[in-house]
C-alpha cells in the first residue's frame, strides 16, 4: 500500500533531488514536463561589497505547523491558477553552509509553460509569505537578512499584496 | 481572556523567550501588542510602534484589526525571508 508522499517538507537534513523528481512523477503518464527550483546557500550576503563572500554559515528558523499550512495553502493556490498535476516543496531548515541545498520546489504539467509559471509563483509566494527566518554567521557576528522589498514587487506581478518587507 | 502568545526570530532574541500564555484585557491583535510593550517596559522593544512586525492569528498573517478569541494563538515575528 502506497500512501500519496507529503507535499511539503520542513527538514533539516538534506534531500536528493532526483528522487524527489521521481516521486512526484513517475507513476502518473500525463506528466510532460517537470520544473524545479533549487535554492542553495550563497556564501555573499544582501549588503554589498564590504560583504562580499563573508557568510560562513546561515541558520534557519521556522514556526512549526504554520509553516507546512501556509505552504499547502500557496499549492492549492497554484492548482487553481495553473493547469498542473502536481506540487512539492522541501525546505530545509538549522545550519547550513556555503553550497548546501536550502529549498527545492517541483512542478509537474502536461506542457512546460505551467509548470514554469507555478514553479516561479510558488518560489515568489514562498519567499514573502512562508515562515522561514535566516540568520547569516559573518567573520563580523551573526546578524538577521533583511527582507526585500523586491521579492515584494515579485510577487505583485501575480496580483497579490505581500506586504511583507 | 487568556491567549498563547509565540515569538519568532529577532523579535524572539531580543525578548529573551519563545512563547508564553498571558491573561489580557486587549480585544485585537493591535492592542495585544500595545499592552504587551506596556507590560514590559523594555528599551527598544521589538514590538514598538513603527518597528517592522508581523503577526499570525490561529496560524494565518493578520492585520492589527483581526479580533482575539479565548486561547487563540498569536505570534509576532519580523518580516519573513525564507526561499
Amino acid at each position: 500500500m502506497s500512501k500519496t508522499p507529503p507535499r511539503v517538507r520542513i527538514q533539516h537534513g538534506d534531500f536528493d533531488v532526483s528522487r524527489e523528481i521521481a516521486a512526484l512523477h513517475s507513476h502518473d503518464p500525463r506528466v510532460g514536463a517537470v520544473c524545479t527550483f533549487l535554492g542553495m546557500v550563497r556564501d555573499r550576503n544582501a549588503q554589498g561589497e564590504a560583504h562580499a563572500a563573508s557568510v560562513q554559515s546561515l541558520e534557519l528558523e521556522h514556526y512549526p505547523g504554520m509553516t507546512e499550512t501556509s505552504i499547502e495553502r500557496m499549492i492549492d493556490e497554484a492548482h487553481r491558477r495553473f493547469d498542473i498535476f502536481g506540487a512539492r516543496v522541501v525546505h530545509r531548515i538549522g545550519v547550513l553552509a556555503p553550497t548546501e541545498q536550502v529549498v527545492l520546489v517541483a512542478v509537474t504539467s502536461a506542457h512546460r509553460g505551467e509548470s514554469f509559471q507555478a514553479c516561479e509563483f510558488l518560489m515568489d509566494y514562498l519567499k514573502t509569505q512562508a515562515p522561514f527566518w535566516k540568520k547569516e554567521q559573518t567573520p563580523h557576528g551573526a546578524h538577521w537578512v533583511d527582507a526585500r522589498v523586491s521579492d515584494d514587487a515579485a510577487l505583485a506581478r501575480w496580483g497579490i499584496a505581500a506586504r511583507n518587507a | 481572556m487568556k491567549v498563547h502568545i509565540k515569538y519568532f526570530a529577532s523579535i524572539r532574541e531580543s525578548l529573551g523567550r519563545g512563547s508564553e500564555r498571558w491573561d489580557t484585557s486587549a480585544t485585537t491583535l493591535g492592542e495585544l501588542r500595545v499592552a504587551l510593550v506596556q507590560r514590559d517596559s523594555l528599551d527598544n522593544h521589538p514590538l514598538a510602534p513603527g518597528r517592522a512586525v508581523r503577526i499570525a492569528l490561529q496560524q494565518r498573517m493578520c492585520e492589527e484589526d483581526a479580533l482575539l478569541t479565548p486561547d487563540c494563538e498569536v505570534a509576532f515575528f519580523p518580516p519573513v525571508t525564507g526561499g
